[in-house]
């Protein structure tokens, strides 16, 4: 058993591919489905501060609010509008549109300057607003 | 000595043990994700610095409390079976991918189980 499956072929794997925006994207895809993963930590302090007390939800808010909180929560923002069109672009996969190969590097491509045009556009008016 | 072929451990379930299940579970959350995080953005940008009990009662609308509940719910299926399959892709010894995917497990309990006790403590008690 273990012989068989040391002697199993081994696909094409990063090193050996040529670099790509579709197999980049599909990198970034999964770094920040893991990145959105531990950021829910933050999502639950936020919620449990909120729902402990006044006290509590100061300090969280002041973290929230300070320059690191800030950088994290627009990354935290670009994170969710990337992995959100990366699943978009998986759902129009699994419908079986889109396997094109310009097509694809073409919306690789874009979701990539959507998620950024996003998530500056959902900044400017969180600036505006507040 | 395992005399099974190749072919007929993988047939039936195959080595997977289970069908489609993950993968459907995987596309309905991530659907159903996609409207509750764009209002849940636009939630937290409204609120975001505003004051402690502004934030709170606007949290225990029942409107928002429902959404609120939804997206921790859908939002933590979504990330455990995200990460079962990284663990799964790149965890290779037996031992080290169970105790992962059990640890994987307890973790997303845990922070879903403290987001919708924190959101139903908002929408019940303030």
């Amino acid at each position: 058993m273990a012989n068989m499956t040391k002697n199993r072929p081994l696909s094409p794997h990063l090193q050996i591919y040529r670099f790509t925006p579709t197999m980049a994207m599909s990198i970034v895809h999964r770094i920040t489905g893991g990145a959105l993963y531990a950021g829910t930590v933050l999502v639950a302090a936020w919620l449990i501060a909120a729902a402990s007390g006044e006290e509590a939800f100061s300090w969280v808010n002041w973290f929230f609010g300070s320059f690191v909180g800030q950088i994290i929560l627009f990354g935290y923002t670009w994170a969710i509008f990337h992995h959100m069109l990366g699943g978009l672009r998986h759902i129009m996969w699994d419908l079986g549109y889109g396997f094109e190969k310009h097509f694809s590097t073409k919306l690789a491509n874009a979701s990539l300057v959507a998620s950024i045009g996003l998530t500056v556009l959902v900044w400017a008016v969180v600036l505006i607003v507040r | 000595m395992d005399m099974r072929t190749p072919l007929g451990k993988v047939r039936g379930l195959g080595s997977a043990k289970s069908g489609t299940e993950h993968f459907w579970k995987v596309r309905t959350t991530s659907i159903a994700l996609v409207p509750l995080l764009l209002f849940y953005v636009v939630f937290l940008i409204m609120h975001a610095g505003k004051p402690y009990a502004e934030v709170v009662s606007a949290l225990s609308n029942p409107f928002v409390a429902t959404i609120n509940a939804l997206t921790i719910i859908a939002s933590i299926v979504h990330m455990k079976l995200g990460m079962e399959e990284i663990i799964q892709d790149y965890i290779h010894t037996e031992v080290m991918k169970l105790a992962l995917l059990m640890l994987n497990s307890f973790f997303s309990l845990l922070v879903g189980g403290l987001c919708l006790f924190a959101a139903l403590k908002i929408a019940f008690a303030g």
